[in-house]
């Protein structure tokens, strides 16, 4: 397995020339974490793009089909109820009733299910420890995931980094300042 | 970069080709039906006037909200506005002379107290609908909407001229003062010009059902014009970041469209009162291929043609998207006017497409004509350069 190292960052400016620079000379460049959102640092470190919309439309389906599922067992198979007189011996005829349920069946089953999936995926759940390489990242410093995969090549790589624009490299994150 | 359009041979004369195809059509329609012919004509007279209007708003919105994505793509909804008076001359025209026909609450009878046909429904609303203040509301929608178009307009030639920044100030406050009027007057005017078709019957979520349908349809008539100049080579700095905002907002607007259509319909649906009811029975018995096929054309396909981003993102996909919309939103317009108009002798043959054809064709016109009075980029606004860095 590869192992991750940081390049610490003062300036986002330096880090946006710096990228290109390693990947240039072959160095993985995996991650990059910063105060605030750089514009196309996601292009230029090549992030994958998100599969959440993905899961948000599964998600979505899923309220759909519970909405639908329980509006018919409990309004129409379990019992019948008649509300105003309105066709209740067929799903379909009181279909237009039930569909307000089922928008906001969908909406809330996708919008909870993305969150969930978020912070599972990214660690964040509420009580963990947030992975963060280096705690001035939320403040003024801005991190660059590097993969090493060949641990020969560490010092190597680490200077690479450093003449590259960092202002130090860490080898562990650190947790606790 | 800052070009004008230059109209291409074909762009004179297919235009013209399809006007000549409407006048026929129209001329057919009276000596049809008369009735018909002046249903046709407010039809397709209200759906391009809304769609030149959706162009105003268009830029007014961007305005107030002080977007900058749209800059470099503000040109084709200014042009689209350019239609509003012919929209104007055709509105005014049907009304003065066709009023008899389409309106039933212009006739005399209803309100003589000795005559059996007496209404009091009718009686009740003639404060508000009545030839007098109708034709004075009618009036001035149009004078607000053109002013409007017309000075957004100028300003923003001038700011192409002496590049002063006083003219994005202004127009952002024109856009807000149009939009406060245009919340107004898109209600009022929808229930005057379709709504009063129907005039015993009445719906408060009508206003923004219609509203909402014109943005929609606007949209994908500008989403096309940009498709088509992209087409020919003009507007290079239209990438697919900006045709994926252009997508994302036909999307929304169809869902959003949906969503006011069913709110309509549920709930008169769910209480079931005879005077409401009325709308949707006649509907469902003559109109009910063309009143579900209108809700399939306008949610599902739009839904399932332009969820994904990478659909947003393709020309050709969003050529499909907003032929579709553009389509079905003239459907739904149909809907809206025939029911209450010929009832159930409705017909879709030459008539209805040709004059389609024509108003389309004098839209085209008009909006290429206007594109090519003006640069295709407001070379001197001050987000020109976010629009020109836009990533998403």
């Amino acid at each position: 397995m590869a192992k991750r190292i940081y390049g610490i960052f003062d300036d986002e400016e330096i880090l946006m020339a710096a990228i290109p620079a390693l990947k240039a000379k072959g160095v993985v460049c995996k991650d990059v974490q910063s105060p605030f959102p750089i514009h196309g640092v996601d292009k230029l470190i090549g992030v994958p793009r998100t599969r959440i919309s993905i899961c948000s439309f599964l998600y979505g389906m899923t309220g759909t089909t519970l909405a639908l599922w329980m509006t018919w067992y409990m309004m129409v198979h379990d019992w019948h109820i008649n509300i105003g007189g309105k066709p209740n011996f067929m799903f379909y005829m009181n279909l237009p009733a039930f569909i307000p349920v089922t928008f906001e069946s969908t909406v809330f089953c996708a919008a909870h299910g993305m969150v969930i999936t978020f912070l599972l995926r990214s660690k964040i759940l509420p009580g963990v420890t947030a992975p963060i390489p280096h705690l001035r990242v939320t403040d003024d410093k801005f991190v660059l995931h590097v993969d090493v995969k060949d641990e020969s090549k560490l010092n190597e790589i680490v200077g690479q980094i450093k003449s590259s624009g960092a202002s130090d490299v860490l080898l562990k994150s650190q947790q606790a300042v | 970069m800052d070009t004008n359009y230059t109209l291409t041979k074909n762009n004179k004369t297919i235009p013209m080709i399809m006007m000549a195809i409407g006048v026929v059509a129209i001329v057919m329609g009276f000596m049809t039906d008369t009735t018909r012919a002046w249903a046709v004509l407010l039809h397709n007279n209200f759906y391009f006037t809304a769609i030149a209007l959706a162009g105003t708003f268009f830029v007014a919105v961007q305005y107030v909200a002080q977007a900058g994505w749209a800059v470099g793509i503000k040109r084709v909804p200014e042009a689209m506005g350019g239609f509003l008076k012919y929209g104007a001359i055709g509105m005014i025209l049907i009304f003065a002379f066709g009023h008899e026909h389409l309106y039933f609450w212009t006739h005399n009878e209803y309100y003589d107290p000795n005559n059996p046909a007496y209404d009091h429904i009718l009686v009740g609303k003639h404060g508000f609908l009545n030839i007098p203040f109708f034709s004075v509301r009618m009036v001035l929608y149009f004078l607000i909407w053109i002013g409007f178009t017309m000075l957004l307009r100028k300003e923003s030639l001038q700011e192409d001229v002496d590049g002063s920044l006083d003219h994005f100030r202004k127009s952002v406050k024109l856009g807000a003062i149009f939009l406060i009027l245009f919340a107004v007057t898109s209600s009022t005017s929808a229930w005057d010009f379709l709504m009063s078709i129907d005039s015993h019957w009445f719906s408060t979520l009508f206003g923004w059902y219609t509203f909402i349908g014109l943005f929609v349809s606007g949209l994908a008539t500008m989403c096309m014009f940009i498709l088509y100049l992209k087409l020919k080579g003009y507007m290079e700095h239209v990438r697919e970041d900006h045709l994926h905002d252009v997508g994302k907002f036909m999307f929304a607007f169809s869902v959003f469209w949906t969503y006011l259509w069913f709110s309509q319909f549920m709930l008169i649906w769910y209480a079931n009162l005879p005077e409401e009811v009325v709308y949707f029975k006649v509907r469902w018995e003559h109109y009910r291929t063309l009143w579900i096929g209108n809700f399939m054309i306008n949610f599902i396909a739009p839904f399932l043609v332009l969820m994904t981003r990478d659909a947003k993102r393709q020309i050709r996909i969003l050529w499909v998207g907003g032929v579709i919309i553009f389509i079905g939103h003239w459907f739904d317009v149909f809907v809206m006017v025939m029911p209450g108009t010929v009832g159930k002798d409705w017909h879709l043959g030459f008539i209805e497409f040709g004059t389609m054809i024509g108003y389309l064709g004098l839209f085209i016109w008009s909006t290429l004509h206007e594109l090519a009075k003006a640069p295709l980029v407001a070379k001197n606004h001050p987000m020109l350069e976010e629009t020109l860095h836009h990533h998403i």
